[in-house]
This record gives structure tokens, C-alpha cells and sequence, in this order.
């Protein structure tokens, strides 16, 4: 990934100089731009026009702009009448906890380790890394069974937003992550540490945490960005409406409220990830997800 | 005077390397290393969280696929009973043949465009942000969000999106969702729209690792543009093919989502998935879950995917290694 490589593709140098490939390519591209317009921001641009749309312009002539002016009142009524407020902080709140959860369990364990190294490391990072192998479809029954009567607890974790919190650190991908970056931190800095006297805890909360915000930050939003996109786990432990999360409601919702309003809490929906992706980018486009594709 | 210290430690590892290392390595991590306590302390939560929602369960799975469970009564061990029933269920062939179309439909509209596309905008030299965002911006789309704003796009009316799309150059309206022969295409369609753009950004990271010299030497002897794509791009790109290939056959055989909330399995039972099946056993069964027979197919269903995530893990592994 060195900047030299940057500087040509399969077309050489010399053949950009010819009028002939280089109208050929930019018309090539302009096409591709085209397209990617239409496709990738088409139906996003569509669902923003049509949540201040009324029902019935949508319905007739869903390609029109606003025949009959905008519906701004859309927006206020799926917030406040259909309570997309509080299905949105349902949503906050399970993201924020999924994130909390699996950044102690990713941390703390990627710490022992790749820094402390146990004798039995090798072991328990092979049966960790083991989990990556079983797909989560193995798991939807029996830990769902397991949520209903967890071991020690005695009370059944349904309908509590720790039903969908602890499940998620178990999140062998991240636990590899953080693993992997802190085996590469320079050894000497621990050294150094130990030297001065920093026992493991001084050693992992000022020292390795804070030389290690780039993988943290990787972990953060790709945790808040699955949570918020999670729906058949939430469906599961949180029948009760009043705790569940957008994406869990919005199906639900489809069937009694009009679909301007439908539409409208759709864009809601949307707003949060879309916002974390145009401020994150980089992130997501360096090929970082390239691992996170595996969970789906 | 931390720093001095790190640096001359440095500069003395790197004139002795083995002998200075040595010792430094051992004696003053003696104390916390090797299973003390405190490495216990910090493995805890791990152990905590993956024993009971990861091990347990997993454990669990594979007790009661052997098992008649269903909360009611206590446990009872059946033998092979939940396989034959799964097997002697006439709509397993019907969701495994689904499902394998799926997946077919998902590679034919899945594969080949995101390649092409990769390939077109790795040679883009203003502007390759914008194209590529653009591209992923559907991936962060939540699923949900996708699919029921695909589910309004489908409508079957001849004023519905796809509809008045199609109509302006005199095809349709088709009854997309409720018509048993294009609703699972139509699932694909969605699916890929949702999926593309993460494949793209793959191709994009691998185009960037192909070494220049191999068309600066291919150049040399002459070769074209196509020759060049055929002979060294592709070639080059022989791994990470493979990979996303096997990804997708790994994400395609678990597709739940677009079933479930799209057509329900319907029209016809056309569009009814694996998972959509052990959905249907453990959760909807009128009479209890069937929690057996639920896991003993997710089981069988997740045999088939190890094998395949072992073959993703090998190649990632030599993959990454060269």
C-alpha cells in the first residue's frame, strides 16, 4: 500500500497521453459516476424527498418533486406520535452498551495476551479464535435459551437490554484486533514502564491504552455500526415494544402508520450511521472492514 | 526520564540484540508474567463473557440437537431422532433448493459487477473518494432501513417506483414480491444493492497491492490494456477473488433478513431460506418451540459453512503471509 503505487494502474503513463484513451477512460468514468449516483445515492436521495412528501404524491407519482408542496410535519409526527424518540434512544442505548461490553472484553483480553502472556496464552487464543469457525446461526437457539435462564444469575435476562448487551463481547474478531495491535506496539516502552515501577494496570491504563487509539477507534464504530444494524438477536430477547430498538420496530410499524410518516422514520433510521460513515470514512474505506465481513 | 531510558534501551538491543535482550526479557516481567493473578484479572471478563455466551451454547447446540427440549418438560435424549425429522420434512428440500438459488442469483449479480467496477475506478485519478464512498454508502444503510424502503420500491401497482421506472421504456409493472418466479431475484437484487459496495472496497484495496513493474515489464513486450487486465490484473487478483467468493457463499447460505421481512418465505414458499426454516421451528411453532429439531439444522447447516470457513482461513492466512 506504498504511495508509488499509487501513481499508475494498468493503464501506463505514456497511454494517458493518447487523446484516444484518455476520452475512452473518461468517458468510462463519467458513466461509472453516473451510475454510482443512481444507484448508491438514488434510493437515499429518494427516501429523504419522500419523508416530507405527502402519502399520497408518493403513491401517485413517486418520481415527482413535490407536486403538492412539502410535508414537513412528516418528520415531527413519526418523532413525537409514533415515538421514534424512544425507539431511537432504545437503539442508543443498546449501541452504547454493545460497545461498552465489547471494548472491556477485547481490551482486557487482548492485553493478557499479547502483552502479559500467560503460559496458557497460545491455548486460550486458539479457543477463541475457534468461535470465528461456528456461525452464529448455531448460536441463535441455544443462547437464546441460555438468555432465558442464565447460569448464577437465576433470572431470566429477557425484555433487559443485557440480554443484547453481553452476547455481543462475545466477539472473537475484536478480541484478534486488539491482539494483534498490541503485540505490535514496541516492547521496550512496557520495558521502560516496568522499570519505573508500573505494575500491569498502571502499565495497561497509561500506557498501553493510550498508544492505542487508532485500533480502539476501529473497534468503537464498527461495534455501534453492528448494533445499530442488528435485528434478529433484539427481535428475540426484547419482545416487549417499549425496549426495542428501530430496526426491530420499524417492520411492525409499517403496518399501522401512513407511509409518508413510514418514510419519514425510515430517513430518521438512517441518519446515525450515514453521519458516522461521512465522518469516519477513511475508516471504512481503507479495507479495514475487510476481516468484519466475516460476521456478515 | 522514561524516554532516556527507552532510548537507551533501544540503541543497546540494537547493538547486542540477542545477549542485551535477554535478560530485560526475563527478569523484571518474572513478576506479573506467566499466569499470575493479575493476568487472570484482565482475562476475566473474557472468560466470563465467552463462557457463558459463547462456549456454553456452543456446547449446548451440539446436547440438544441429540435432545427433545422445549421448556415444558425436562430434557430427553431422542438419539437421532431431530435429524430424521429434519430430513423427512418435505420443506427442508424445498429451503436448501432455495437457498442454493439464492446464492447462484447473489454470485451471477454479486460477483462480476463490483469487479468491473473496482477495475474502472482504481484508474480514476480525481475524485476516488467520491467514488468510493458513494459506492459504500448503501452498505451503512441499516438492513432494515434497506429492505423496507426496497419493499416500497416494489410495489406491485403500476405507480409503484421499479414500476414507473420500468414503464418509461414499456416493460411491466410486474408484481415483483407477490410473483413466485421474480420474488427471489428480486430478494437478490436488493441483497447486492445492500452488499456491493464492501466487495468493491476489497477489489479497490487489492488493485493498490499489484506491483507496477509487472505492467512496466508486460508494457516493455508490448501488451495492450485488456492484455494487461487478463494476463497480470486478474492473476494478481486470483486470492482475493477466491476469498470473497468464498465470503459470499458463507453470507448467502445464512440469508435471513430478506426472506423474513420481504415475502415471509411466501409467495408459494419460493422464498423460504434455511434459516428461515430453524427461525420457524424454534419461534413460531404453535405447539412450543421444537428447539431439536431447530438446532440439529443448524448444526447440519453449520458443518457445510466450517468447511468453508477453513478454507477461508487457510487462504486469508497464505494470503496475507505472502
Amino acid at each position: 500500500m506504498s504511495t508509488r503505487q499509487a501513481d499508475r494502474g494498468v493503464i501506463a503513463p505514456t497511454d494517458w497521453k493518447r487523446p484516444g484513451v484518455r476520452w475512452s477512460a473518461r468517458a468510462a468514468h463519467a458513466a461509472l459516476l453516473a451510475a454510482l449516483i443512481v444507484i448508491g445515492l438514488g434510493p437515499m436521495l429518494w427516501l429523504a424527498k419522500s419523508a416530507v412528501t405527502p402519502t399520497q404524491d408518493t403513491l401517485r407519482q413517486p418520481l415527482a418533486l413535490w407536486p403538492n408542496g412539502l410535508d414537513l410535519a412528516n418528520l415531527t409526527e413519526a418523532w413525537t406520535r409514533v415515538e421514534i424518540d424512544k425507539y431511537f434512544f432504545n437503539t442508543v442505548a443498546l449501541a452504547a452498551g454493545a460497545w461498552a461490553v465489547q471494548l472491556l472484553v477485547a481490551a482486557t483480553a487482548g492485553y493478557a495476551l499479547a502483552v502479559l502472556r500467560p503460559r496458557y496464552g497460545k491455548v486460550l487464543s486458539g479457543i477463541v479464535l475457534a468461535t470465528l469457525f461456528v456461525p452464529a446461526v448455531v448460536l441463535l437457539v441455544p443462547l437464546y435459551l441460555t438468555v432465558l435462564d442464565p447460569p448464577v444469575l437465576g433470572t431470566s435476562l429477557l425484555n433487559s437490554f443485557w440480554a443484547v448487551w453481553l452476547p455481543a463481547g462475545a466477539n472473537a474478531f475484536n478480541v484478534l484486533l486488539m491482539q494483534r495491535f498490541f503485540s505490535n506496539l514496541p516492547r521496550e516502552v512496557f520495558e521502560a514502564a516496568r522499570v519505573d515501577g508500573a505494575g500491569p494496570y498502571r502499565l495497561f491504563w497509561s500506557i498501553v491504552l493510550p498508544m492505542s487509539r487508532p485500533i480502539i477507534g476501529v473497534v468503537s464504530v464498527f461495534a455501534v455500526i453492528a448494533s445499530w444494524k442488528d435485528f434478529l438477536w433484539p427481535m428475540l430477547v426484547l419482545p416487549d415494544p417499549n425496549l426495542q430498538p428501530l430496526s426491530v420496530r420499524l417492520p411492525a410499524l409499517q403496518q399501522f402508520v401512513e407511509l409518508d410518516v413510514f418514510l419519514a422514520a425510515l430517513a430518521i433510521s438512517t441518519l446515525i450511521p450515514v453521519a458516522l460513515f461521512l465522518v469516519f470514512q477513511r475508516m471504512f474505506l481503507s479495507g479495514a472492514g475487510l476481516g468484519g465481513a466475516i460476521k456478515g | 526520564m522514561a524516554t532516556t531510558r527507552t532510548d537507551s534501551s533501544r540503541t543497546a538491543a540494537r547493538a547486542v540484540p540477542r545477549t542485551a535482550d535477554r535478560p530485560g526479557r526475563r527478569g523484571p516481567r518474572r513478576s506479573s508474567r506467566r499466569g499470575g493473578l493479575h493476568t487472570l484479572v484482565f482475562l476475566l471478563p473474557m472468560l466470563i463473557i465467552f463462557g457463558v455466551f459463547s462456549w456454553f451454547p456452543i456446547g449446548r447446540a451440539i446436547l440438544m440437537s441429540f435432545q427433545q427440549t422445549n421448556l415444558v418438560t425436562d430434557p430427553s435424549f431422542v438419539g437421532l431422532e431431530n435429524f430424521q425429522t429434519v430430513l423427512a420434512d418435505p420443506l427442508l428440500w424445498t429451503a436448501v433448493k432455495n437457498t442454493l438459488y439464492f446464492a447462484l442469483l447473489a454470485l451471477l449479480f454479486g460477483y462480476p459487477i463490483p469487479l468491473v467496477a473496482a477495475l474502472l475506478m482504481s484508474e480514476v485519478r480525481r475524485m476516488k473518494g467520491l467514488f468510493s464512498a458513494l459506492a459504500y454508502l448503501p452498505v451503512v444503510v441499516p438492513p432494515v432501513v434497506a429492505v423496507l424502503l426496497w419493499k416500497v420500491f416494489y410495489d406491485p401497482g403500476p405507480e409503484g417506483v421499479f414500476n414507473t421506472l420500468l414503464g418509461h421504456v414499456g416493460l411491466g409493472p410486474y408484481a415483483w414480491l407477490q410473483d413466485a418466479d421474480i420474488a427471489m431475484p428480486a430478494l437478490v437484487l436488493e441483497a447486492t444493492w445492500a452488499a456491493a459496495g464492501g466487495t468493491i472496497i476489497i477489489y479497490l484495496a487489492a488493485l493498490t497491492g499489484v506491483d507496477p513493474s509487472l505492467y512496466e515489464a508486460a508494457e516493455i513486450d508490448g501488451a495492450g490494456i485488456w492484455h494487461k487486465i487478463w494476463h497480470i490484473t486478474l492473476p494478481q487478483l486470483r486470492g482475493i477473488l477466491l476469498i470473497t467468493f468464498i465470503l459470499q457463499i458463507i453470507g448467502t447460505a445464512q440469508v435471513f433478513l430478506e426472506p423474513f421481512l420481504f415475502t415471509d418465505g411466501g409467495p408459494a414458499n419460493s422464498t423460504v431460506t434455511v434459516l428461515l426454516l430453524i427461525y420457524r421451528y424454534a419461534f413460531t411453532n404453535s405447539l412450543g418451540g421444537d428447539y431439536g429439531a431447530a438446532t440439529a439444522l443448524s448444526l447440519m447447516l453449520a458443518i457445510v459453512l466450517a468447511l468453508f470457513s477453513a478454507l477461508y482461513f487457510r487462504l486469508t492466512r497464505s494470503w496475507s503471509n505472502s
